[in-house]
């Protein structure tokens, strides 16, 4: 970050303290020391790596084989029978897994197209452009509370205002919310909303694209659409694919919303059953922990697998400009 | 910050101010359009019940402010200040854990030489990548064996660890902008790790803490499924939890209470959002955090 400015004066640590010796023993002990003192860092770090998170993770993928429930009794060992029957018995698993992977297809495009639209358009004007930015940056700040969740669920309600603004119009609405054809498209709308913060980046993104590339094709009489495919696209792709990655591994893991919009049961019939919301069921209100395990590492490989595959298709259209020389 | 001055030479020629003001209609119009589910809050919130109902309106004809004391008592037992005061302490105490820990994890990777260095930096990463409800069920268990379950620790304790990976890249980065001199300098005059740290390091980093300090609060503010799972007595219920609460017991009749107490529960926000825009805009630029 280039906010730092003038470097401060150091407070003068004891002034007689003996100027360093050269030598080599000396430089080994002070290699020695400052790999001691790295440790000695890392160490809150390092034992949080251990308890909180590499410990859990091995005991959840043991679990995972398990049919332990938290209120019954049961802790047996049940090989992959719990992976079985999530794949081939258990249709709500499927149908979370439908919903997730539809709302994350839909969601996930549209919040970007809207991020850089209002990027580019944003990157143009002169007149109040940090004002502007800051406020489409607010949804995103705002958005995954409870509170814009019961908002939302309330507008998009039969009586909500969204069908108060479609009768202005002399379109009778539906009760969005509660239909299960347009319950999720409600939740869509909500993470599409929130394009405030991949809109910064872009815009960031934008404004490090040389203005020399866009005079030079002027010169050549390149037409503004023609501009925006060879150079505005390209030199942005490093913050496309960014931005990619980032809003498909969030977008797998809205929770909030589809819990307060649905009473936390994944309704009306289902359509808003995210796959985590599915995995707290299983978890958190039936207690089968084994079962959410196992659900929570299926998760786990697919968004590994899903960042590899992001990573490896990136490198066929991200461009790198330092890559060329 | 560097980007900023790097398009201030935009020396295009205007085309015309024609096009100029269609653009600024246009962005005006989509800024309605994303801040009326706010303004319509604020507004519904001040309605009286039959109001609600009536009146469709963004603004209500008569103010009710009245929603605002009944939501904060509309609960049997409990009031929305208990949520408050739970939520600021939770969020508070993760701002100040979160701040300590990862400043100190950033230092090691940023500053000092160490067997397995870049390992451990690629480990931390990694977790930026790790879905934090594949965590959920184990780490659920293990602070039900510690008897935690339903204090307020779960949400407390694992950032004493450095285990929000996103500040502590936000702080390598930032302290990889910090002059190295200054800490050449500093062991010429004899300051070992530990002194450069604390002369040097921390008081530089201040602008990352601050910006680590305002995402660590406004993020536990508004978090939800980790307080779901731990809280489950109404006397430690947070904001959130409380908000859920009120929109199951509450019926048709609680509308404006609800969006009350719901618009109150997003001031911190807001206040935050008013006071360090530029900060927050600055730190998902260099790290690219989610807001």
């Amino acid at each position: 970050m280039a906010t730092t400015t003038a470097p401060a004066p150091i407070s003068g640590p004891a002034a007689g303290a003996p100027a360093p010796q050269r030598g080599p023993r000396r430089r080994a002990r002070r290699a020695r020391r400052e790999a001691l003192a790295g440790y000695v860092f890392l160490s809150p770090f390092l034992l949080g790596l251990m308890a909180i998170t590499a410990i859990p993770m091995l005991y959840s993928l043991y679990l995972s084989f398990t049919n332990y429930e938290l209120l019954g009794q049961t802790s047996d060992w049940v090989g992959f029978d719990n992976y079985r029957e999530m794949f081939t018995n258990d249709p709500q698993f499927w149908h979370a897994v439908q919903v997730t992977v539809y709302f994350a297809v839909v969601a996930v495009p549209l919040k970007l197209a809207a991020a850089l639209g209002v990027a580019l358009l944003l990157n143009r004007e002169r007149r109040g452009t940090g004002v502007f930015r800051g406020l489409f940056y607010l949804p995103s700040l705002l958005g995954g509370s409870v509170a814009i969740a019961i908002i939302w669920r309330a507008m998009f309600d039969r009586t909500g205002a969204f069908n108060s603004i479609l009768a202005v119009v002399g379109i009778t609405g539906k009760p969005w919310v509660n239909d299960p054809d347009w319950a999720l498209e409600t939740l869509i709308l909500l993470a599409v909303w929130q394009f405030g913060a991949p809109m910064v980046i872009f815009l960031a993104g934008l404004k490090q694209i040389p203005t020399e590339l866009y005079e030079a094709a002027s010169v050549d009489g390149a037409s503004s659409w023609r501009k925006f495919v060879s150079i505005t696209l390209p030199m942005l792709s490093p913050v496309i694919f960014f931005n990619l990655v980032l809003e498909t591994i969030n977008g797998f893991q809205g929770f909030t919303s589809a819990f307060v919009l649905s009473d936390g049961t994944g309704g009306p019939t289902d359509s808003t059953l995210m796959y985590t919301l599915q995995l707290y069921i299983k978890g958190f209100t039936e207690w089968e922990m084994g079962y959410a395990s196992a659900m929570a590492w299926v998760f786990l490989m697919t968004i590994g697998l899903l960042t590899v595959l992001l990573f490896s298709t990136g490198r066929m259209w991200v461009h790198y400009s330092d890559e060329e020389s | 910050m560097a980007v900023d001055v790097a398009a201030a030479p935009r020396a295009r020629r205007s085309r015309g101010s024609g096009n100029g003001v269609v653009r600024l209609l246009v962005i005006l119009i989509i800024m309605a359009v994303v801040l009326y589910p706010l303004v319509w809050m604020l507004g519904t919130s001040l309605k009286s019940a039959t109001e609600v109902n009536s009146n469709k309106g963004l603004l209500p004809e008569q103010f009710t402010p009245g929603n605002y004391p009944d939501g904060w008592t509309a609960l049997p037992d409990v009031t929305f200040g208990r949520f408050f005061l739970n939520s600021a302490f939770i969020a508070l105490a993760v701002v100040v854990a979160n701040a300590l820990s990862c400043l100190l994890t950033a230092y090691a990777f940023a500053r000092l030489q160490f067997p397995l260095r870049k390992f451990w930096f690629a480990i931390m990463i990694g977790t930026l990548l790790l879905p934090s409800h594949v965590l959920l069920v184990p780490q659920y268990m293990l602070f039900n064996k510690f008897g935690w379950v339903n204090t307020p620790l779960p949400l407390i304790v694992p950032k004493l660890l450095a285990t929000e990976a996103f500040f502590i890249f936000l702080m390598v980065q930032f302290m990889r902008g910090i002059p190295r001199e200054l800490d050449e300098a500093a062991k010429i005059d004899g300051c070992g790790p530990y002194a450069v740290f604390w002369h040097v390091i921390l008081p530089l980093s201040r602008p990352a803490l601050v910006t680590t300090a305002i995402f660590s609060f406004i993020w536990t503010w508004n978090d939800f499924l980790p307080q779901l799972v731990y809280l489950s007595g109404v006397d430690n219920y947070t904001i959130p939890i409380g908000l859920r609460m009120f929109q199951d017991s509450g019926g048709e009749n609680a509308v404006g209470p609800m969006f009350a107490m719901s618009m109150l529960s997003l001031l911190p926000v807001f206040v935050f959002f008013l006071a360090f825009q530029r900060l927050l805009v600055q730190g998902i630029n260099t790290s690219g955090l989610k807001g």
